[in-house]
Parts: C-alpha cells; structure tokens; sequence
C-alpha cells in the first residue's frame, strides 16, 4: 500500500466513525466538535486528490465559519435533555423509513458509477486555483452567477424575516 | 541529506525564535505601555527589568494548573491549545527571507484565513467549557466579533492578490520589487489591519474579555500554562498579523541592499508590534454594539468598493 493509499483509509476510518460520534455524543456541543472533525478529514481528502482550493474552502467557510455559528446558536438556546422535546413513536418510524429510502436511492446511484475510475485523477492540477477560476468563469459562467444571485436572495430573504417590525 | 537537515534547521528555528518573540513581547509591551503613559514599568528584576520575562513564565508554571470541577474537562483542556496551533501553523506560510519559509503554498493566503478563522474556537469553547456565566458572555461576544471581522479580512486581502496575480506570499512579495501595494491598496491595509487587531482581540477591540465588564471574559476560569497558552496565543497573534501586513503591503523581505533581507523583514514587522502597543496606550473600548455597527455598516461596503475600484481600474488598464 502507498503512503497516499494509506492516509486515505485513515482519513476515512476517522471520518466515518466521528460521523457516527456526531450523531450519538449526548451534548449538541460534542456533536458539533465532531462534526468539524469529520470536515477536517474530508479536507485531508480533498488535498489527497490535489484538490487544494476545494480543502482550503472547505475549512473556511464549513470549519471556520457555519461551525462557529452552530456552537453559537446552540450556546444561545442551551439545549437541556429536559427541555428537549422527545419525538413520538410515529415520528420515528417515519424516520426510519425515510432514511432507509434515502440509503437505497444512494446506493442504486453508486452502483452504477465505475468505481475503477474513480481514485485515478484524470488532471493532476485540475483542483489548483487558477485552473478552477478558468473553468468556472468561463465553461460554467451562467450557472455559476445564477448561483451567486440564489445565495443573494437567500441571505437577503434570512435577514427580511429575521427583522423585527418597526412602526 | 543536508537539504533534509536544512529543512528541518529552518522549522526548527522559526520555532524557537517565535516562541521567544511572543515571550519578549511581555517584556517590551509593559515598557512601552509605561513609556507612554508616564510610568516607569517593570525596572527591577536585571537590566531594564528583563528578567521579568522569566520571572513571569516561572510564575506561570509553578502556578496551581485548576479545572473547575463544574467544567467540562476535555473541551476545557482543549481550547487553550487550539489558538496556539492554528497562530503557529499559520507561520508556516511567511516568506521571511528569500531562502527562509517553510512551504510556499499556492494558496498560502487562503492557508492563513482558513487557521485564521479556526482561532475562534478557542475562545468560543474555552469560554463555553467553563461553564461561568461572564466566560459565555465573552465566548458569545468573541464569536461574533470575530465571525464578522474575517468577511473583511478575507475580503481586503483580494485586492493584493488581483494585483499580483497569485494566492502565493512569496509571489505576491516578489510582485512589489517596483513598489509596496501599501500605495496602491490603502484602503485594502487599513481595513485589514483594523481587522487583524479585531481577529487578535486586542484593544481596542479586546471586548470578548473586557476586564471591567467580564472579569476577565472568556479566561476567567483559566489558570497556570492554560492561562499561559491564551497570554502566548495573543503575543504570536500580534507578530502574525504584523508579518502578514508587512508580507502583503510593504514589500517584505525587500529593501535597499545595506542590510540583509531578514532584517528589513524583522524591522518592518517590529514597527508594527510597536503600532499594536501603541493602540492599546491610546485607544479606550467601544461598546459591544458599536462595534458590530462599525463593522457591517461601514467597513463592509468600504471593502466591497475597494474591491469594485481595484478590479474596475485593472480591467480598464489590462485592455489591448
């Protein structure tokens, strides 16, 4: 096994069992510490595949930033295991079955990808900044702004209902 | 084989001589601080009171290390070296000299934020695990201070990096060989700075430990290294900022030949150490709101107009 070999099934031994932390640690905020974790080792994936952009982004914007918020707001509405409201037996049995439909379509859609082709990458520096910045304002300009202008609205949608009414 | 070793050598130096920085900084910050409010300051333990630095750190590790016992123990211990490692892994990137700088990422710049924007959780978790009531206040100010701070930073620094064309410090150095981007993004330095100062919670932007509203905010509860690593934390902080912005705007290694590149670098970032100090003199506390208004309302739009103007300006120089 190669060293790149190697650091891949570590990285994904970690991330998959602190995934599994995230969903069983008790307090919401050793939840969240897990969950940055399993980004980190997703970011070690990324670079493995040279994708430098994609990992440094990674922890940015998920590490860095949407983390800190969740840390935030859940600080702000100290979650206790009183006054959690427990869930009925329906609401997780409609759990269970959404999950499990979940886990079929994801696992008809892997099936049918070649995995032989998966690992090899196809150009070494595709994942470099200025090659990204090549492909998005040029190849994919119009969805890439058409995405910009989503997140826009959405933000801009987040603060109108957030705000209190003036008279 | 001695390429390795040389490697290794440069690591291991950089280390050694930042560690020794943030040290010296105790020394230097409370001399300065005396200076220019009329006080003598520390002027006993050896010459000009230098020996304090030691006395200090002895005091600090002889100290009771205390875990409250209402605290949750594997955060509490954790976040004071949080801010530590994501302050040293950030010098990683920080063309010194030529021939000293330990890896020169193609996306170092992003590198930097990226650690950067991880020094949040220290405060945030070490201000959480204690479980104290004036430690979350800070842990909840602290957050959001710096949560909105990194926009600007991050968005300040992309005028330098249109102008040089790369998220490389190395490249970006190289590129003001002709002259500093200082002159060309003044706008771009001075947000970044104000920013860097709001990242490191110093004052005037120290509100995440406010000491005469919090006790001493998100570290009350810290005591001995622990206390340490966050005094340490905010030393290495003020040099890499400082390094930053003298890597990004003026020049860095570069200067006239009398003196080597090391010591042009060494100059220019102590003069900003100095700056640092001097705003702690000068400067009182905002309050919490004010800040915030400060930054979204003005800093923010300022940063996108620089943006817009820079970018515009190269588009219309860059035509054939």
């Amino acid at each position: 096994m190669t060293i790149t070999q190697s650091l891949f099934y570590f990285l994904a031994f970690v991330a998959i069992f602190s995934s599994l932390l995230v969903v069983t640690a008790k307090n919401p905020i050793h939840s969240v510490l897990y969950l940055i974790l399993t980004f980190f080792t997703l970011t070690g994936e990324y670079i493995l595949l040279n994708a430098q952009f994609i990992g440094i982004v990674n922890i940015i914007v998920y590490a860095g930033a949407i983390m800190v918020l969740f840390l935030f707001v859940i600080m702000l509405l100290n979650l206790n295991v009183e006054s959690e409201p427990q869930k009925t037996n329906l609401m997780k049995f409609i759990g269970i079955i959404t999950g499990g439909i979940g886990l079929v379509v994801l696992t008809a859609a892997l099936k049918s990808t070649d995995p032989s082709n998966t690992v090899v990458i196809q150009e070494v520096d595709m994942g470099l900044v200025k090659n990204l910045g090549q492909v998005l304002f040029k190849e994919f300009l119009l969805p890439f702004e058409i995405v910009s202008i989503l997140f826009l609205s959405a933000m801009v949608g987040a603060v109108l209902l957030a705000r209190k009414e003036t008279k | 084989m001695s390429e390795t070793l040389n490697y290794w050598l440069v690591i291991v130096g950089i280390l050694f001589v930042l560690l020794n920085i943030a040290a010296f900084l105790i020394w230097v910050e409370r001399r300065m601080l005396a200076l220019w409010q009329d006080r003598l300051g520390p002027n006993r333990a050896g010459p000009f009171g230098l020996l304090i630095i030691l006395a200090d750190t002895l005091k600090l590790f002889f100290k009771e290390d205390w875990i409250p016992p209402f605290a949750d123990r594997h955060v509490f211990v954790i976040a004071p070296a949080v801010i530590v490692i994501s302050v040293l892994l950030s010098f990683a990137i920080i063309p010194f000299a030529p021939a000293i700088q330990i890896v020169d990422l193609n996306i170092g710049l992003l590198f930097f934020l990226g650690m950067s924007s991880l020094g949040v959780y220290s405060i945030v978790l070490g201000g959480w695990a204690s479980n104290n009531k004036y430690s979350l206040l800070g842990a909840l100010r602290g957050a959001s201070q710096m949560i909105s701070y990194e926009v600007f930073m991050g968005l300040s620094l992309m005028g330098v990096v249109m102008l040089s064309g790369s998220f490389s410090l190395r490249t970006i150095v190289e590129a003001q060989k002709d002259y500093w981007f200082v002159l060309l993004q003044p706008v771009g330095f001075v947000i970044f700075f104000i920013a860097g100062i709001a990242e490191t919670h110093r004052l005037p932007f120290d509100i995440p430990e406010a000491e005469s509203e919090l006790v001493a905010g998100f570290h009350s509860e810290y005591s001995g290294m622990k206390f340490g690593m966050f005094f340490i934390g905010e030393y290495l902080g003020i040099t890499l900022i400082s390094s930053i912005t003298v890597a990004l705007f003026f020049g860095g290694w570069l200067g006239p030949a009398f003196l080597p590149p090391l010591a042009w670098f060494a100059i220019k970032t102590a003069g900003f150490i100095l700056f640092f100090i001097l705003l702690r003199a000068s400067l009182p506390r905002p309050r919490y709101d004010q800040l915030m208004e400060y930054g979204w309302k003005i800093l923010l739009p300022l940063t996108l107009l620089n943006l817009l103007v820079t970018g515009g300006i190269i588009l219309f120089l860059n035509q054939p």
